[in-house]
C-alpha cells in the first residue's frame, strides 16, 4: 500500500490553489494526472515519486547516485590498497 | 524506467552482499518493517545473497494486514446499503470478514469500486449526487496526506456525499511496541522508506537511542535493500545505534512539510486496534472536530455481529515478526491467496502472500487440490 513509483513531470497545469495544482507525469510511457500539492518545488523534467494520486516528493538525482558512488569509492580504495607494496 | 531499473542491477547487487559477507563476524536479527520491502527481499531472492548469519524477519508494516477485522465487516455492511458506493483499495477487497469480504459483498451486488486515488473516489461522489460515497481510508503516514487532501477537497467544494471509513496506523509507535514487549528478537530495523518521505526520520532517534537499535531509513528496491542491510550490519558490528539514511533520493530528515500540515488539520492521533498487536496508544489517526461530517462510522451507524478472526491463522505472530509464514500449518494447504484465512495472505504487501506467490516455502509444499476455493 505504501508503493510510490517514480515519473517524469511532463507538463504542470496552475490553478492558482495549490491545493489542486495537478502535472502530467509520465510513467515509462503511461501518463497520468498526479496531485503536486505536496510539492510545490516540482517543475517540468523533474522526477516525483507518486503515491495514489499525489506527488510525495522530487527525486534529488544527486543523491540518487549514492549507492554507485560509494561503491566507486569502496573499489578506488581497493585498487589504491592494491598499490601498496607488501 | 529512470530510478528504478538501475536500483536492480545484479552486478551492484551482488557487490553490496560481498560487502556485507565482509562485516559480518555474528548472527544479527534484522526486521524490515514494511511489507513493501518484504515483497521486494522474497521476490528478489535476497535472503539467498545474504550470509547465514542475518536473518530477516518481516515486520507489521501492511496497512491491510494490521486493520481489524471489525473494520472489514463494517465496510462489507456500508457496501451492501442501497444507496452506497462503496470504494477502496484493490488490496482491501479479498481480505476476509467474519462472514465475508468485500468481493464476496461485490458478487452479491453491492456496489464496491477498486480506486486508484482517494480523489477517484471524490470524483465517484460529484458525478453520483444521489448515492454516497464512501471510501476505506486504509494505510500509514505515506498514505494520510492523500485521504486528509480528499476530506479536505470535500470540505473546500462543498461535497456532502463523501465520506472515509478511517483506519490509519502510525508506523513509529508500532516499532516501539515490538521493542518493549518484551520477547523481541530484532537487533536493527529497516525503516520504512516512504511513510519517511513524509513524515522524515526525526522520530525514530529517541527509539534508537532508548533501545539501543539502528534504524536505517530504506528504499524499496534490491539495491536499496541490501544498501540498508550493509549499513545496519556496520552499525550493528561497530556496537553504534543510530538513525541513518539509505533513501537519501526520496527522503528528507524534515519529511514532506506541505503533506504533515494537511494530515495535522485534518486527522487527530488517537489510540488504535492493530490486528495481531492489540491497542497501541497513539497509534492511530482519526477525523477532527472540523470533518467529523466526512466520518463513515457516523454515516452508516454499524450494529453488526461480533467479529470472528479463523482460530487458525497465525499472523498475529508473523506481524511481530515472531514466525514465518511458511511455520503456520495452514500454509499454501488451508489459506491460499484464493481461499485466505487471514489478510497477510492477500495483501501486496502481506508476508504470506509474498512467500506464497515467490516461492519460498521450504517443506511446505501447496496441494493443489485443497488450495482451491472451498465450496460453499
Amino acid at each position: 500500500m505504501c508503493l510510490a513509483v517514480p515519473g517524469r513531470v511532463v507538463e504542470i497545469t496552475d490553478t492558482g490553489d495549490l491545493a489542486f495544482r495537478v502535472a502530467k507525469v509520465d510513467f515509462g510511457g503511461i501518463r497520468k494526472e498526479i496531485n503536486l500539492a505536496f510539492t510545490p518545488e516540482a517543475e517540468v523534467g523533474k522526477y516525483v515519486l507518486v503515491h495514489v494520486g499525489f506527488a510525495i516528493s522530487v527525486i534529488d538525482e544527486e543523491e540518487a547516485q549514492r549507492v554507485f558512488r560509494l561503491l566507486d569509492e569502496m573499489g578506488a580504495v581497493k585498487e589504491d590498497l592494491g598499490e601498496i607494496p607488501q | 524506467m529512470r530510478f528504478l531499473s538501475e536500483y536492480r542491477e545484479q552486478k551492484t547487487a551482488e557487490r553490496l552482499a560481498a560487502e556485507i559477507h565482509k562485516k559480518v563476524t555474528r548472527p544479527w536479527t534484522i526486521m524490515e518493517v514494511c511489507g513493501g520491502q518484504t515483497h521486494s527481499i522474497v521476490k528478489n531472492g535476497l535472503e539467498d545473497l545474504l550470509p547465514r548469519e542475518i536473518t530477516l524477519v518481516h515486520g507489521p508494516g501492511c496497512p491491510v494486514c494490521v486493520t481489524p477485522i471489525e473494520l472489514i465487516d463494517k465496510a462489507v455492511a456500508i457496501a451492501k446499503h442501497s444507496d452506497a458506493i462503496f470504494c477502496s483499495f484493490g488490496d482491501m477487497l479479498r481480505v476476509p470478514g467474519s462472514a465475508k469480504s468485500l468481493f464476496e459483498a461485490k458478487a452479491e451486488g453491492a456496489d464496491v469500486r477498486i480506486v486508484y486515488s482517494p480523489l477517484d473516489a471524490l470524483k465517484l461522489a460529484k458525478q453520483n449526487p444521489h448515492k454516497q460515497v464512501a471510501f476505506f481510508a486504509v494505510g500509514f503516514e505515506t498514505t494520510a496526506p492523500a485521504n486528509a487532501m480528499a476530506a479536505w477537497q470535500a470540505d473546500h467544494d462543498g461535497v456532502e456525499n463523501f465520506s472515509l471509513l478511517v483506519s490509519h496506523a502510525l508506523v513509529p509507535p508500532a516499532m516501539e511496541a515490538l521493542l518493549s514487549s518484551g520477547n523481541c528478537v530484532v537487533k536493527g530495523f529497516l525503516a520504512a522508506g516512504h511513510v519517511c518521505t513524509i513524515m522524515g526520520f526525526e522520530e525514530y532517534f529517541p527509539i534508537a537511542a532508548k533501545y539501543q537499535v539502528p534504524i536505517v531509513v530504506t528504499g524499496f528496491e534490491p539495491l536499496d535493500i541490501l544498501d540498508g542491510i550493509l549499513m545496519t550490519v556496520s552499525q550493528l558490528e561497530e556496537g553504534r545505534h543510530e538513525v541513518e539514511n539509505q533513501y537519501t533520493r526520496a527522503v528528507r530528515r524534515e519529511g514532506n512539510r506541505p503533506a504533515q500540515k494537511v494530515i495535522k488539520e485534518v486527522f487527530e492521533i488517537v489510540p488504535r486496534q492493530w490486528r495481531g498487536l492489540g491497542e497501541i496508544p497513539a497509534s492511530g489517526f482519526q477525523l477532527r472536530a472540523r470533518f467529523q461530517k466526512y466520518d463513515a462510522n457516523l454515516r452508516f451507524p454499524f450494529s453488526g455481529e461480533p467479529a470472528r478472526e479463523s482460530p487458525e491463522c497465525i499472523s498475529g505472530m508473523i506481524l511481530q515478526g515472531l514466525k514465518k509464514p511458511h511455520e503456520c500449518a495452514a500454509f499454501g494447504v488451508r489459506c491460499s491467496p484464493e481461499n485466505p484465512l487471514g489478510a497477510p495472505m492477500v495483501s501486496s504487501e502481506g508476508a504470506c502472500a509474498a512467500y506464497y506467490q515467490y516461492g519460498r516455502r521450504q517443506n511446505h509444499l501447496v496441494q493443489p487440490e485443497l488450495s482451491r476455493p472451498a465450496s460453499r
